[in-house]
């Protein structure tokens, strides 16, 4: 008996043995270092395309570099942010004020590219925040957020923000339907009361956004959407869930109907009907909020009321189609001709045809009705079902060369398809639990097809432990082959929903290198040492101080008094690429701050004791970084010390 | 005669974009042959750093300007391009030609030869100093008497006579802003005391 377990257990080991020199040929053979060359950028070498991931919670976005997965950048957008005092300098703080006051901290999701003719052009990048509605514009040349406008009447922006392909429009969508307007009733009256308005926001030739409308839509949840393109273009598709109109334990209640709807509107029309009057004035507050690049500083303007349109005032504008469980993306491929629904519950994909839904509608095909909006019929209108793909399907991506990569949330894993016979073509496991995917371009007319990142809920074992809180899991995918071929894996910041990425060259050669001093019209700025100065007004002490390597002017004030209200308005004199100055004062109960050169930047202090305080650089701007410094005397609120400030009297 | 002078600044600048280019295709050439080779120092660094538009640096200046052509043949011989380039801040008292013609020719001969590469570069870095030094500054260091430490590690003495600074001796002729810091032309080499 002993001899056979023996034996059994040798067997045993030679298999397992076996098991692991193949697994290790496979990660250390020719494969392996082909794989190293592909994600290998030499030092001194660029990569080929940027990748801007959402931050999730972060309420930012990090920029990162692909093939090496290496980060650029982290950009503040809807959160304060240490680095460079975004949110806590006096100038960017009212980027962060909404209708609900200051909110220092968002949760942003989806990052799109401008386009024009449905091709990625590099101006802006654009990105929603669910939590207290907004969407954001960030500059592609100073990657800088630039404007944040707040949607009122809205609750989970989480349908956003997807660009037209002519950047004509943006989307913000409700993903919990809510009273609109809003209003005190009980909760669980809510069916046929609350709503869940679509909005319409405008972006003019110089990026400023408008919201033009608000479609208010019945109250279901508007989970995801992407607008129609090339033959599709003028259209707009929005998933909802929850059809049931259930208000509690919506994991299961809100499973309950067979099938939910994909929206389907045809903007043009609607902005056609708004233009010749069509709408209801309805209230609404909400926050426009815009940078300045000239005179660094940011203006926030409470706006009030928006055009209402009733989605069944507009003939032929809205539709439903129905889509099996609970769908989540909603994705269109860049002929225009497909619309992917994913219903997360459902084991199959369901794939429409522009075509078929514009005959549909022609044909007054509709099957039901649902609060007024007419819904087509799902036979009539589907082009084809990938049939079991996978469990858990979410996103879908396309490389421009006729195939469809899908992410499957449950069976952690992405599945390549082909439009039209809706074949599996290839499946690629992902580590753990794959969330959103990006391909370059892959929401576009014009995929670049060559790298695909697929974007993890779940990091679990991937890399060193740091403690119960892990970064999530990239992994980036070679997809220029018939096969996926998982190149590499590295982390990401916050919680990536979504990412954007585009070709390095469409953007690289446009990015700033720094400010003209000469355009720098802060009211507070001094363009030269002897624009420094320091003045009083009452309790407010302004102090216009510039910074170049190595010294500040002035760098000794006195007159400073316990009390003051003391505002530093720096201003970095340098011209030069990549040549930051910092500022911290003890005591300052605001933060540092990071100035560009060019740029005026101001934080407030507020001196609690009498003393003499030091200030310094905090950025190692050159050799005698160390001393870059000086000192502010501060004075007991009734001493006459006169104010005076000096640079080496 | 400017248009003049403009174009035979276009044509230095074109020679040196070349020249620029050639050296960076060769490191490169050289790294893709021979793959363990995976960095050259010859030929890298900020110096080399292809940057169109904006203020130049002390050394895009000097290459720029006609009348620093031994300067920057100099600086290319003795190979501290990329001390002229850094975040600095830096000081140059940059001789021009004619400072360099007083010197005879045998001994600037010696001094551009590889084998002196390193006193040549002593010499040189005798004119670069650490610091932000516009006019006004150096004035009130004359003033209150205050050194110059150069990046020699030895220490200059700056005067002031009549309006006109001179340091240590030798005259200011004209001073430009770059982005690093402060270019003075002088109409001397200053040669190290020692």
């Amino acid at each position: 008996m002993a001899k056979i377990g023996k034996y059994i257990l040798g067997i045993a080991t030679l298999i397992f043995m076996t098991n692991c020199g193949n697994n290790n040929d496979s990660n250390s053979g020719a494969m392996s270092s082909s794989k190293a060359e592909k994600v290998y950028v030499a030092p001194g070498e660029h990569d080929e395309y940027y990748a801007f991931f959402s931050g999730g919670y972060s309420g930012n976005i990090t920029v990162a570099g692909l093939p090496s997965g290496r980060m650029l950048k982290e950009i503040p957008v809807f959160s304060q942010f240490p680095t460079s005092g975004y949110g806590y300098s006096e100038e960017t703080k009212p980027m962060l004020n909404t209708s609900f006051g200051f909110v220092p901290w968002g949760d942003a999701h989806h990052p799109d590219i401008s386009q024009t003719n449905g091709e990625l052009d590099g101006r802006w990048i654009f990105i929603n925040e669910n939590n207290t509605p907004r969407i954001a514009r960030i500059s592609l040349t100073t990657f800088e957020t630039e404007e944040i406008i707040e949607l009122p009447n809205s609750a989970g922006n989480h349908a956003s923000s997807f660009v037209t392909e002519n950047t004509e429009y943006i989307v913000a969508g409700t993903r919990f339907a809510v009273p609109n307007p809003q209003r005190d009733m009980p909760i669980n009256e809510m069916k046929g009361q609350f709503k869940g308005p679509l909005s319409f926001v405008s972006i003019a030739d110089n990026g400023r956004m408008n919201l033009e409308f608000q479609l208010n839509m019945p109250g279901f949840n508007y989970d995801l959407a992407h607008p129609g393109r090339n033959k599709s273009h003028g259209w707009f598709f929005f998933t909802s869930y929850n059809t049931e109109e259930a208000n509690t334990l919506m994991e299961v209640n809100a499973s309950q109907n067979d099938k939910d709807y994909i929206a389907a509107v045809n903007w043009q029309k609607i902005v056609e009907y708004v233009k010749n009057g069509g709408g209801e004035k309805a209230p609404g507050t909400y926050a426009h909020n815009v940078y300045d690049e000239k005179t660094h500083t940011a203006t926030s303007t409470m706006k009030e009321g928006v055009t209402m349109v009733d989605p069944r005032e507009v003939e032929g504008a809205v539709f439903y189609i129905p889509i099996p469980k609970s769908p989540h993306g909603c994705d269109v491929d860049p002929s225009g001709e497909y619309i992917i629904g994913s219903g997360k519950l459902s084991t199959d994909l369901s794939v429409y045809s522009f075509e078929k839904i514009q005959t549909a509608i022609k044909n007054k095909d509709f099957v039901d009705d649902s609060y007024g909006i007419p819904v087509l019929s799902y036979e009539n209108t589907i082009a084809g079902v990938v049939a079991q793909p996978g469990l858990g399907p979410l996103h879908t991506e396309f490389d421009g060369k006729g195939n469809a990569y899908t992410t499957f949330f449950i069976s952690s894993e992405v599945v390549k398809w082909k439009l039209g016979t809706w074949e599996v073509l290839d499946r690629q496991p992902t580590f753990y639990s794959v969330g959103h995917l990006m391909i370059p371009g892959g929401n576009s007319r014009k995929p670049f097809g060559k790298y695909m990142v697929a974007m993890n809920k779940i990091t679990k074992d991937r890399y060193l432990p740091t403690g119960p809180e892990l970064e999530h899991s990239a992994q980036l995918y070679d997809i220029s082959g018939d096969k996926m071929e998982l190149l590499s894996d590295f982390p990401t910041h916050g919680e990536p929903h979504y990412a954007a990425g585009i070709r390095a060259d469409i953007i690289k050669d446009k990015s700033k290198k720094y400010y003209e001093l000469s355009e720098n019209e802060h009211p507070y700025a001094a363009k030269s040492e002897s624009e420094a100065k320091v003045t009083r007004n009452g309790n407010e002490v302004h102090i216009s101080m510039t910074m170049i390597r190595s010294h500040f002017s002035p760098d000794n004030i006195e007159g400073v008094k316990v009390g003051d209200k003391v505002y530093l308005h720096m201003t970095n004199l340098e011209q030069d690429f990549d040549v930051p100055h910092g500022f911290s004062i003890i005591g300052a109960n605001t933060s540092e701050i990071l100035v560009m050169p060019g740029q005026t930047k101001t934080i407030i202090w507020e001196p609690k004791r009498e003393g003499v305080w030091p200030f310094y650089c905090t950025d190692f701007c050159s050799a005698l970084h160390q001393e870059m410094q000086g000192y502010i005397r501060v004075s007991a609120a009734n001493s006459n010390t006169p104010l005076k400030f000096t640079l080496d009297e | 005669m400017k248009t003049l002078i403009k174009f035979l600044l276009f044509v230095v600048l074109l020679v040196c974009f070349v020249a620029c280019n050639n050296s960076t295709k060769t490191s490169e050439n050289t790294t893709n042959e021979n793959p363990k080779n995976e960095t050259s120092t010859e030929k890298t660094g900020q110096a080399f750093i292809k940057d169109e538009g904006g203020t130049p640096n002390a050394l895009q200046l000097a290459i720029q300007s006609e009348d620093h052509s031994t300067l920057v043949a100099a600086v290319q011989a003795a190979g501290v391009e990329n001390a002229l380039v850094n975040v600095g801040p830096l000081t140059v008292f940059a001789p021009n030609n004619d400072a360099f013609a007083k010197i005879d020719e045998t001994t600037l001969n010696n001094l551009l030869k590889p084998e002196n590469k390193s006193k040549l570069a002593f010499i040189l870095t005798h004119h670069v100093a650490p610091a932000n030094y516009p006019v006004d500054m150096l004035k009130k260091n004359a003033k209150k008497k205050r050194k110059l430490y150069m990046a020699s590690g030895k220490y200059l003495e700056v005067t002031e006579k009549d309006g006109e600074l001179f340091i240590d001796g030798v005259k200011i002729i004209g001073t430009v802003n770059v982005s690093n810091g402060w270019v003075h032309v002088t109409e001397s080499v200053i040669l190290p005391k020692d």
